[in-house]
């Protein structure tokens, strides 16, 4: 342990906040489906995947990285929105296994009609201009563009937050996740919710994965790794937890992180380790309810 | 309304007995498939998809992680033959024995969640076993895959047979497939059987009833892994080499893929699945690369109208 100085170390766990935050985005969405539609959203890596190419597209056409932060969410939501209502929508009330195929078949398609497109090769997504270098966080230098992509996370949570449990939507929200039937007989109209919540839950997926771009690239496969890493912090959190999502999101993000600095052949394990020592110990995950349906 | 009873069709009096329906199918596949490596592959997913069938189809347990299954089975039949230099039958062995192993742990962990968790979970832990494999490039060759998996004569009491030979190997192989389709017959007519069905149908019924019900799901789980880590083993064993390949995601979906397009559920459903998957992989690729494509809509189409599957369909339609 000598050799590494408590600099490092701090350093390290800030690098694995930034590398939580996007595993942050992508559980939220993903529970946050789960929570109200009780649909496990198999294609959610595959909207990720979208989210880069739809940045790497946006940035083509109008070379201005800001305006692919509100427009890529918004184009990979609205895709969210119309795959909802045409394919998602038919299979509510049959078992609940069967939404899930749907969106793995499609998540089969959507790669697919990336690669037709793009191409199989991954393409480069060069960090913006504004957001190269580094910045001194008192323990060291860490690069700037992670730590945006931590101030990205944060503000969208507390934005999500605030439509949550500060709005009237959000209250319909909440009220939907507890009990559909008995806010359909209130007179509000709980397909509406349902749709609402797939698009808000896809357009956060897009765009982790527009913030991922210049940290990996563009790739047709990068889906697939990313949702078994979602999964994970999914079962680490709690099935349908928000709290559960973002502390298992940085948890684990921390975990790699660390593991990296100490056996970096073992990086890619310590989270599925972690995932199995959550399973022994708490099954339901930190923040899942013991009675949690299913 | 009445129904008059009929004398029951000829298929249907072949459906009592079928693993031995299964076994002709198998004899005669070679002779009407185009050519006899098409067979082979439909043998070796086909076998796949019935494992995957067991826990899926009978016991209602979605696992995307029989990747993990597979790959164990393919690795170690290789890893057998080319690092310890086995005999091909104690490769085979092998194969099962790991498949099985494999199986055991990650349905320690994953029956301990359940419902829709079981998905996540077993995706997940597949994902960890391929980084495994991918890490111990020393046995499995990592990244470029495991090289050197190669048959030439297999020697048997009395007689030579040569294993390079198309439709040697190919009835070699489905002799290894008869048997576990005899198998499988057993085990779904056995109480046990019953007992998956129970659980399927009604978990609380069946706990009622007395069934450790984590228990029955470990015990199919765990009896999956031997069916998938024989399949794994065959192919291993057809490609000559083990790809990482095996071990992705892909893999883990192609189970589900043509488990659901034959019919979960059914003993024939997964090698019609089976079959169907490379027919339009083969067909299709013959004039587009993109033809996974035509595999995801048509799967898409079959969970939205016709979740029986093909055979699933067609098996109701003659009840």
């Amino acid at each position: 342990m000598g050799d590494y100085s408590l600099d490092l170390l701090a350093l390290q766990a800030f690098a694995g906040l930034a590398l939580g935050a996007v595993y942050v985005l992508l559980a939220t969405g993903l529970s946050l489906i789960f929570g109200l539609l009780t649909v496990v959203n198999f294609a959610h890596g595959a909207f990720f995947m979208v989210g880069a190419y739809a940045g790497v597209f946006l940035f083509g056409v109008t070379g201005n990285f800001w305006l692919c932060l509100v427009g890529v969410p918004l184009l990979v939501g609205l895709g969210g929105l119309a795959v909802e209502r045409v394919l998602v929508r038919p299979l509510y009330g049959r078992g609940i296994d069967d939404p899930l195929l749907l969106t793995f078949g499609l998540s089969y398609v959507m790669i697919e009609v990336v690669r037709l497109v793009w191409g199989k090769q991954s393409l480069p997504f060069d960090t913006p201009e504004a957001l190269r270098g580094a910045v001194d966080i008192g323990v060291g230098y860490f690069p700037l563009y992670r730590l945006f992509v931590i101030g990205v996370t944060a503000v969208v949570l507390l934005a999500l937050w605030l439509l949550i449990e500060r709005t009237r939507v959000g209250l319909i929200i909440r009220a939907g996740a507890r009990d559909p039937v008995i806010v359909r007989v209130l007179g509000m109209d709980v397909g509406l919710v349902w749709l609402t919540v797939f698009g808000l839950g896809t357009g956060i997926a897009g765009l982790a994965g527009l913030l991922a771009a210049p940290l990996q690239g563009a790739s047709p496969e990068m889906g697939a790794t990313v949702l078994a890493e979602a999964f994970v912090v999914t079962v680490v959190g709690g099935m349908g937890s928000l709290t559960g999502a973002v502390v298992a999101g940085l948890l684990v993000g921390v975990v790699v992180s660390m593991t990296g600095l100490f056996a970096p052949e073992m990086a890619k394990v310590s989270m599925y380790a972690l995932m199995a020592f959550v399973l022994l110990v708490r099954p339901q995950g930190l923040f899942g309810r013991s009675s949690a349906p299913g | 309304m009445t129904t008059i009873a009929l004398p029951a069709p000829r298929l249907a009096r072949l459906g009592a007995h079928p693993a031995l329906a299964g076994s002709l199918f198998l004899l005669v596949l070679p002779w009407v498939a185009p050519y006899p490596a098409l067979a082979t592959n439909v043998l070796v997913w086909g076998l796949y998809a019935l494992g995957f069938n067991l826990v899926y189809g009978y016991l209602g347990l979605l696992s995307f992680g029989h990747a993990a299954l597979f790959g164990g089975g393919a690795y170690a039949c290789g890893i057998a033959l080319v690092r310890f230099g086995l005999p091909w039958w104690a490769a085979i062995g092998m194969g099962v024995v790991a498949g099985t192993a494999v199986a055991l742990v990650m349905g320690l962990l994953a029956t301990r969640t359940r419902g829709i968790y079981f998905a996540m979970v077993t995706l997940a832990l597949s994902q960890c076993a391929y980084f495994l494999a991918y890490q111990a490039s020393g046995w499995t060759g990592g990244e470029n895959g495991l090289r050197g998996v190669n048959l030439g004569v297999i020697r048997l009491p009395g007689m030579k047979l040569d294993f390079l030979h198309p439709i040697t190997r190919y009835y070699v192989l489905a002799a290894f497939a008869a048997a576990a389709l005899f198998l499988l017959a057993r085990i779904l007519a056995s109480p046990f059987g019953a007992a998956m069905e129970a659980v399927r149908e009604n978990e609380g019924r069946a706990r009622a009833c007395g069934y450790d019900v984590r228990l029955v799901r470990l015990q199919a789980f765990t009896l999956s892994g031997a069916f998938t880590g024989l399949a794994g083993a065959l192919y291993a064993l057809t490609l000559g080499t083990v790809p990482i390949e095996v071990m992705d995601l892909q893999t883990s979906g192609l189970a589900v893929i043509m488990a659901l397009l034959g019919g979960a559920g059914t003993f024939f459903g997964p090698f019609v699945g089976a079959m169907l998957f490379v027919a339009i992989e083969t067909l299709v690729s013959t004039w587009t690369e993109h033809w996974p494509l035509a595999v995801g809509a048509l799967f898409m189409a079959c969970v939205l109208f016709f979740p029986r599957g093909v055979w699933g369909t067609i098996v109701q339609r003659f009840r």
